[in-house]
């Protein structure tokens, strides 16, 4: 077995820079041969990172970049765009409808710029936008406008799970709306419109609900893990923050956008005792974490989540030295998915930056995310309730069927 | 589908007021009904005096023919040589009858070539006589008013059984209490009839007991000291049975009534007698009884088809078309989709040729018939969970049906909902199924499957179709090799197969990537109810780490709470365990029911805990086990009650 061999340790105490890049690359890729192929063949990947640096500035660094804003997955998130909103463009002036279809995007970009609101609440705003510009004289036509306009929103970003769950939640709004319920067509468009503004203050009084409801959880002396950024975590422990809670929380970095650090600016603005960890430290400090709280990208029919790599590991740790592993979404995030395993779900990458050039011939796992199955998971609060995994199909097929 | 749950808005994030948050609570959410709550409303109407209205002299319609009909009818190819059709009225024919039973060896099913083929079948029996004769019986023996009303009072029973299936406590303790009152009320001279039909059989059988134990096929030897009473008995009630038939009784009441409970606890010995006297098929007890599966029927099997045969003509109560659904179930005819839907066009033959009797109502006595004919086919083989919902639904539709439809169009009504139901419940379901299931087939998977299930081959056939790239691991077990059938099909069409025994599972799951199975039920708290051999499969896959999906029709989930494969089962024939086929030197169990100490349970499902199920399809989508009863609790009320 090749991690049992010498040289793995050898090259792990001769390289102790690369303490927390998976193993898989420091085996396979010694220092010597690294520095050759960085000089023969800059890899695409990560073109400009000094490996020299210091362990110590190497962090102070990325923390002085990433403590206040980490914008990495917004701007992959517009290229991205840029590069299927042409495809999109293409399709609509085939349709015919091409300038309201292009609206849509630009208007979801626009409402996603707001650093409080969550993806599926701008998308339900985009929605409303189409309503309001929409030329239809019945429901009828409302709906196919709709159904269209959604569909390129969920057509440019696959990845993002929410705003899928976004679109489909205010699109089987409007289907189950008849306009029968109302005297006429245009209070009905009206109500919808109504009911889209809504929806981003319930999204914020959803995250106030979630913050309420775990108070009960956090007691006293507690440490609390948490991994990633969540505004509904943070939010969570903010409110705790201000119920005079005593508590301390371990942050772990969240490679590779390190937005666990942030996290940590945020809780250290709220004089919350905090303790940073590389993601690889989790196991090691499990025994005196009393709980573990993440957000979620999506929640899924079996109950389970998908978030940030690695959750799942997480999870597993927790689970088996049996501590309670509690996530924290909105419903809006309830998606009608069923992943099997992990690779059964549409990928999310995304660049890694291993702080030293990757060889050409090494293949690097880009995925953003994985999937927690259930019975890893303890509770979910969301603004329905403290649920247990189980519940979230009964909701959701409450929801959709 | 349809539309539901109008009043539930979606954008509403559903604040359910948890905890301090909020200061208005909210209405209490529904109690989960239970669906056995429903027959309730029935019961109360039931009991309404119209019922009793029936006058005690009864003319016959004119149009109906009379008895003797039945045997001047033309020779159909169903008669064979072999089965002179025994009149019914006689007593003497008691001998003759249980002779008839015991010599005809079970290998004459092989004369009825009908069987295989259903629509010849159908086409071959003429129905029309039967069914008219069996409606003079019906209609010409009332002998009083006492009894009738009995019977109506005994009639919710009769439908509580069916519907309460989940509660079987309850009704245990009901059923004594109320067939109590039939007992004490049957006439003095009903009595005596029966007391002298007993009398004279008991003596009739004391002559052909040394016979039986000769001819008997399996029972070579002289039968062990605990048996022969039983054996006896059982002539003797087969004996009453026919006589009763033969005289005035209004044999279908006292049947429905009867209508052995689908999971009827068969170690209780005085209800089995009771449900014994009244049965049509002539079911011999096996001999040796595993004690753990006393309460499940075991009766040996391979003897009632011949019988069933040879009463074909003594059968008035049964609709035709029931007839050769309970004889297909003997034979040939399994898979729960196959069984349910062939029970169901069965009835919707019996409905079009339905009259109600005059004096009745369409509701009740439909219901009773229905009954009746159920009860005839649990007797041939116990009732799947699929098939008892399916007759629950149909009872319902029945009793909801409005008092103004004339008897043409409630007739018509039925048979178009039967239509509905296996249309939207069982074809198009299996479609979404499908749908759903290929979404979870990637290129390259291996995918593994156990035993024969129609929704799994129909799922494999279509990723084939659609060219993705896969292998098939179709594992099968003893005694039934049903996977050989599937792995033909799959064959046929160019799926990629690797066959192999169970034996062989934790081997060949090393290179497996998902698991898709098929279920007879899926209970509520999530346990699949299958094949025997299916929980093996589902362990062994979860242990390796390999995803396990069950496909199952929605129609198939029971609200019943299942924990184990013992407390319901069925046990099939111990003999096909003990009897390899084409392997003569494997000979060592020969005999085996001889031996005291040798017991060869074969038990037919197994269950298979919710923990070992990643995922189930059904026609509601991809759900996890935990969320079967919430299926069950919002479809069933709305759709099938």
């Amino acid at each position: 077995m090749w991690w049992r061999s010498a040289s793995f340790i050898l090259d792990n105490s001769r390289n102790p820079v690369n303490d927390d890049v998976p193993p898989d690359s420091i085996t396979i890729s010694p220092p010597p041969l690294t520095d050759s192929t960085a000089a023969a063949a800059p890899t695409l990947q990560i073109p400009n990172f000094n490996r020299n640096m210091s362990m110590s500035a190497y962090y102070q660094t990325r923390a002085a970049h990433h403590g206040v804003v980490t914008s990495d997955w917004l701007a992959q998130a517009q290229e991205a765009a840029a590069a299927t909103g042409a495809v999109d463009g293409q399709e609509d002036g085939g349709g015919g409808t091409g300038g309201r279809a292009f609206s849509v995007i630009d208007e979801f970009n626009s409402w996603r710029k707001q650093p409080d609101l969550a993806e599926a609440v701008a998308a339900i705003r985009a929605l409303a936008a189409v309503i309001r510009n929409s030329e239809a004289n019945t429901m009828m036509e409302l709906e196919i406008e709709l159904k269209k306009a959604s569909d390129s929103l969920k057509s440019w970003d696959t990845t993002s799970i929410s705003l899928t769950a976004g679109c489909d939640l205010f699109m089987r709004y409007v289907t189950r709306t008849s306009a029968l319920e109302y005297e006429e067509f245009n209070s009905a468009k009206c109500r919808l419109i109504e009911r889209a503004e809504k929806f981003g203050e319930i999204s914020c009084k959803a995250r106030r609900i979630i913050a309420m409801l775990s108070q009960d959880f956090i007691f006293d002396g507690c440490t609390i893990l948490v991994h990633g950024f969540s505004r509904v975590v943070l939010e969570l422990l903010k409110t705790a923050a201000q119920n005079k809670k005593l508590f301390r929380v371990l942050c772990t970095e969240g490679r590779p956008d390190r937005t666990g650090l942030r996290l940590s600016n945020e809780l250290a603005k709220l004089d919350v005792p905090v303790k940073l960890l590389i993601d690889s430290a989790v196991a090691y400090t499990m025994d005196e974490v009393d709980m573990v709280f993440v957000g979620a990208d999506g929640v899924v029919e079996s109950g389970g989540i998908i978030n940030m790599m690695g959750t799942y590991q997480i999870a597993l740790v927790a689970h088996s030295m049996n501590k309670p592993v509690y996530v924290a979404a909105e419903s809006y995030k309830f998606a009608r998915l069923y992943p099997l395993d992990q690779k059964d779900m549409s990928p999310a990458l995304r660049p890694i930056d291993f702080g030293v050039p990757i060889p050409s011939k090494v293949e690097v796992e880009t995925s953003a995310r994985d999937y927690t199955p259930p019975q890893y998971l303890t509770l979910l609060f969301t603004d329905l309730g403290v649920l247990t995994p189980s519940v979230v199909s009964d909701e959701l097929i409450q929801l959709y069927l | 589908m349809e539309p539901r749950r109008t009043s539930r808005a979606v954008i509403d994030p559903k604040v359910r007021q948890v905890g301090f948050f909020t200061a208005t609570p909210p209405p209490p959410p529904d109690p989960i009904r239970s669906s056995s709550s429903f027959p309730s409303a029935p019961l109360i109407n039931d009991i309404s005096p119209s019922g009793n209205s029936l006058s005690p002299v009864m003319i016959p319609p004119p149009r109906h023919p009379s008895d003797s009909l039945v045997l001047r009818r033309p020779p159909s190819p169903l008669d064979s040589d072999f089965y002179p059709p025994p009149s019914p009225t006689t007593t003497a024919s008691a001998g003759d009858m249980s002779d008839d039973v015991i010599v005809s060896p079970p290998g004459k099913a092989g004369g009825w070539p009908s069987l295989k083929n259903p629509q010849s079948a159908a086409a071959s029996v003429p129905s029309g006589g039967f069914v008219t004769a069996g409606l003079v019986k019906v209609a010409s023996s009332v002998p009083a008013t006492g009894l009738t009303t009995v019977s109506v009072v005994n009639l919710p029973p009769g439908i509580s059984e069916k519907a309460g299936g989940a509660v079987s406590v309850e009704v245990q303790n009901e059923r004594p209490v109320s067939s109590k009152p039939l007992k004490e009320k049957t006439s003095k001279a009903e009595r005596r009839a029966l007391q002298e039909a007993q009398r004279a059989a008991k003596a009739a059988a004391k002559v052909e007991g040394s016979k039986t134990s000769i001819v008997a096929p399996s029972n070579a030897k002289p039968t062990k000291p605990g048996k022969p009473p039983s054996q006896k008995n059982d002539n003797v009630t087969t004996v009453a049975a026919s006589e009763k038939k033969g005289g005035d009784r209004p044999l279908e009441k006292e049947r429905k009534k009867d209508v052995p409970h689908p999971r009827m606890q068969y170690d209780d010995k005085s209800r089995v007698e009771k449900a014994k006297r009244r049965s049509v098929v002539k079911q011999t007890e096996a001999r040796n009884i595993v004690e753990l599966f006393r309460h499940l029927p075991q009766y040996e099997h391979g003897t009632q088809l011949p019988d069933l045969q040879s009463k074909f003509f003594e059968l008035d109560t049964v609709h035709p078309a029931v007839y050769k659904v309970g004889l297909q179930y003997l034979t040939d005819l399994c898979g729960g989709n196959a069984r349910c839907i062939a029970m169901l066009q069965a009835f919707q033959e019996a409905i079009k040729d339905y009259s109600t009797p005059c004096e009745k109502t369409l509701t009740r006595d439909l219901t009773a018939k229905i009954s009746s004919y159920v009860s005839f086919l649990i007797e041939c083989r116990p009732l799947s969970i699929s098939m008892g919902n399916a007759i629950r639904f149909l009872k319902n539709r029945i009793a909801k049906l409005p008092i103004t439809l004339t008897e043409s169009e409630a007739k018509a009504t039925i048979q178009s909902d039967i239509d509905l139901f296996i249309n939207e419940k069982i074809i198009v379901a299996d479609k979404v199924i499908v749908k759903h299931a290929v979404t979870k087939i990637r290129d390259g998977d291996v995918l593994l499957t156990y035993g024969s299930s129609s929704a799994v081959e129909m799922i494999l056939l279509h990723a084939h179709e659609l060219g993705k790239q896969f292998r098939v691991v179709v594992v099968d077990s003893r005694p039934k090799l049903e996977g050989k059938l599937l792995l033909r099909r799959l064959v046929e069409k160019g799926v990629n197969c690797t066959y192999t025994h169970i034996n062989a599972i934790s081997y060949i799951l090393h290179e497996v990537t998902r698991v898709f199975l098929g279920a007879s039920s899926v209970l509520s708290n999530g346990t699949v109810y299958s094949r025997v051999g299916t929980a093996c499969v589902a362990m062994v896959a979860h242990a390796f780490r390999v995803p396990v999906l069950v496909c199952c029709e929605a129609y198939k989930f029971h609200e019943r709470v299942q924990l184990d494969s013992i407390c319901s089962n069925e046990l099939g024939d111990p003999n096909v365990i003990s009897k390899v086929s084409g392997r003569e030197d494997i000979n060592y169990l020969d005999g085996w029911a001889n031996s005291q100490n040798l017991q060869l349970p074969n038990l037919i499902y197994d269950a298979t805990p919710s923990d070992y199920v990643s995922m189930i399809i059904t026609d509601y989508g991809m759900v996890p086990p935990t969320s079967v009863p919430v299926i069950v609790r919002e479809y069933r009320r709305e759709h099938w009650v």
